[in-house]
């Protein structure tokens, strides 16, 4: 298991959730669950998947998905899934 | 399982309110290096810490992609030089050489700083710690990622006022030194009492000798994020206010935490401390002084300062303590002037002045940092800041120290930049009577008593 969060911010448009797992698909990443609202007029998407099985690495993956959300025109983020862990859980 | 709102907050932070990781600092014994030929001493200082450090940039960039969370700094101290070189240097410019050697390896693995140019001689001086000192003008005048710290006093031993009075003159010749850029020399430059061996915050960093070969100690920062959970605190009372900065102070030390094991993992190196500090930046939102205001002043320097100081500081601890395996350093609030918008706004506004600074610095985190006075400053008055300081730090019990730069050729009114995380700080004032004959005494202040507490 090797579990990352990603996170989907900015205006809302059709079909974000869909090319971002489509990318996903392509790299071999699982996802576990997905979560949205909208903040502030915001569309706030958060996913968390496994990496485990992925074809790619870590950073490719981070550059991959940075360029799906910049071609939507919204920031896609990706980390380890412990910095929100640590942070929230004693 | 994690909820968006929790992910939401942590992004917040980072995006919005400057949560970084302010230090991943590798702590480098060079004791090993020792050698009577200072041409082999230098070498092999140089190849243990190009050797030892050599993928601490690389590995700290990549923790901060994978978590993505910022790690501004990535640093070395090493073991006190005077220790290190005081069989092979005969004279101040022998220790320059090693100032050098120290400069190139930090080139040459990329670290913006390294600290350790230092001599502790809080009791007495060895002709090498003397060495050592009298060439610091010149080591920092000749080097640009060298920071220097001498240790004057503790509580165990009292005050070597030999050695403060020697600093006044010091701290006055790098400022003449570097007096091309502003006496930028002098902020590289810390005098301590009670200086702590683990300390991963520049410029008092050094490896202490009860240290391992190497360690990683880690420094957390985040005012920002503190300032922004109390403004949803507003106007409540003292219990909700102390909750609210220790909540705030777990969750902003869990993150250094994590990014200090990770670390220390991947670059096969022992986990030291966690440096729970709030540390402020130039940067507007990233201020320890805007806390203070956020709590209930008009400024900082106001009446209620110190004692607004004084729980924050002690929340901060509270909170980031349980959030870390091993706490050390400095830990505690930094209140830097040049390096904090809020305290620059305070100074310049006629709020705070150099004797409220020194009443702030008996209840929070190190001492008088990054403070301009004027250049004409006598040697024998820093001399006396200094004593005053580490007196603080000798009677609490607490480190303390001092960062002025005597800004050759600048007056109170004038500005002086720095540039980058140093800042600028417009020019205080200082107390214009004199205590030559005071610091002029020679000799040593007795440790203090350690009962009778009043």
């Amino acid at each position: 298991m090797n579990k990352v969060i990603i996170t989907v911010v900015g205006k809302d448009t059709v079909g974000i959730i869909a090319k971002v797992c489509t990318y996903l698909a392509e790299k071999q990443v699982n996802v576990m669950d997905i979560s949205q609202t909208i903040v502030q007029e915001y569309f706030n998407m958060m996913m968390i998947v496994d990496m485990a099985g992925a074809n790619a690495s870590f950073d490719e993956i981070a550059a991959g998905l940075d360029e799906v959300g910049y071609q939507m025109g919204v920031v896609v983020k990706c980390q380890r899934e412990e910095i929100f862990t640590k942070m929230h859980r004693i | 399982m994690l909820n968006l709102f929790e992910v939401i907050e942590t992004n917040n932070m980072i995006e919005h309110e400057k949560l970084d990781v302010r230090t991943i600092t590798m702590g480098i014994s060079l004791l090993d290096c020792c050698d009577p030929d200072l041409t082999a001493l230098n070498e092999k200082i140089y190849q243990k810490i190009v050797t030892r450090a050599k993928d601490l940039v690389a590995t700290g960039d990549a923790i901060a992609r994978d978590f993505g969370v910022p790690i501004v700094n990535k640093r070395i101290s090493v073991t006190p030089i005077a220790l290190v070189g005081g069989c092979a240097c005969k004279c101040p410019e022998d220790f320059v050489t090693i100032a050098q050697t120290l400069d190139r390896a930090a080139r040459e693995v990329g670290v913006n700083f390294i600290g350790g140019y230092s001599a502790l001689v809080s009791k007495g001086m060895t002709e090498a710690e003397e060495n050592l000192i009298r060439s610091i003008p010149q080591a920092l005048a000749c080097t640009e990622r060298v920071c220097s710290s001498v240790n004057v006093g503790s509580t165990k031993t009292g005050l070597n006022m030999d050695a403060v009075r020697l600093m006044g003159d010091m701290v006055l010749e790098t400022a003449k030194a570097t007096k091309d850029a502003d006496s930028l020399g002098c902020a590289k430059l810390v005098v301590f009492c009670n200086a702590p061996d683990d300390n991963p915050f520049m410029a008092g960093a050094f490896h202490g000798v009860t240290e391992a070969d190497a360690i990683i100690n880690v420094g957390v920062s985040g005012p920002g994020v503190v300032k922004v959970a109390l403004e949803k605190a507003r106007g409540e009372n003292f219990e909700v206010l102390c909750e609210t900065i220790k909540r705030t102070a777990f969750k902003i030390t869990r993150v250094g935490q994590l990014v200090a094991q990770e670390a220390s993992k991947r670059l096969g190196v022992p986990f030291g401390i966690i440096d729970l500090s709030l540390a402020p930046t130039p940067a507007v939102g990233d201020s320890v002084a805007e806390i203070l205001e956020e709590i209930g002043l008009e400024r900082v320097g106001a009446p209620g300062t110190t004692a607004a100081l004084a729980m924050l500081n002690d929340q901060v601890k509270k909170g980031g303590v349980m959030a870390s395996s091993y706490v050390g350093g400095l830990s505690g609030a930094f209140i830097p002037v040049s390096e904090d918008q809020g305290m620059i706004d305070a100074v310049s506004a006629g709020a705070l002045t150099l004797e409220k600074l020194e009443a702030m610095t008996c209840v929070c985190s190190v001492g008088l940092d990054m403070i301009a006075i004027p250049g004409d400053t006598p040697a024998t008055t820093i001399a006396g800041i200094i004593a005053d300081e580490a007196a603080i730090g000798m009677i609490n019990q607490k480190t303390t120290a001092v960062r002025v730069i005597p800004v050759i050729g600048k007056g109170v009114g004038d500005t002086v930049e720095f540039g980058g995380l140093l800042g600028y700080a417009p020019v205080m004032p200082v107390n214009s009577y004199s205590c030559e004959t005071f610091v002029n005494r020679g000799g040593r202040i007795p440790a203090p008593i350690h009962s009778f507490k009043n």
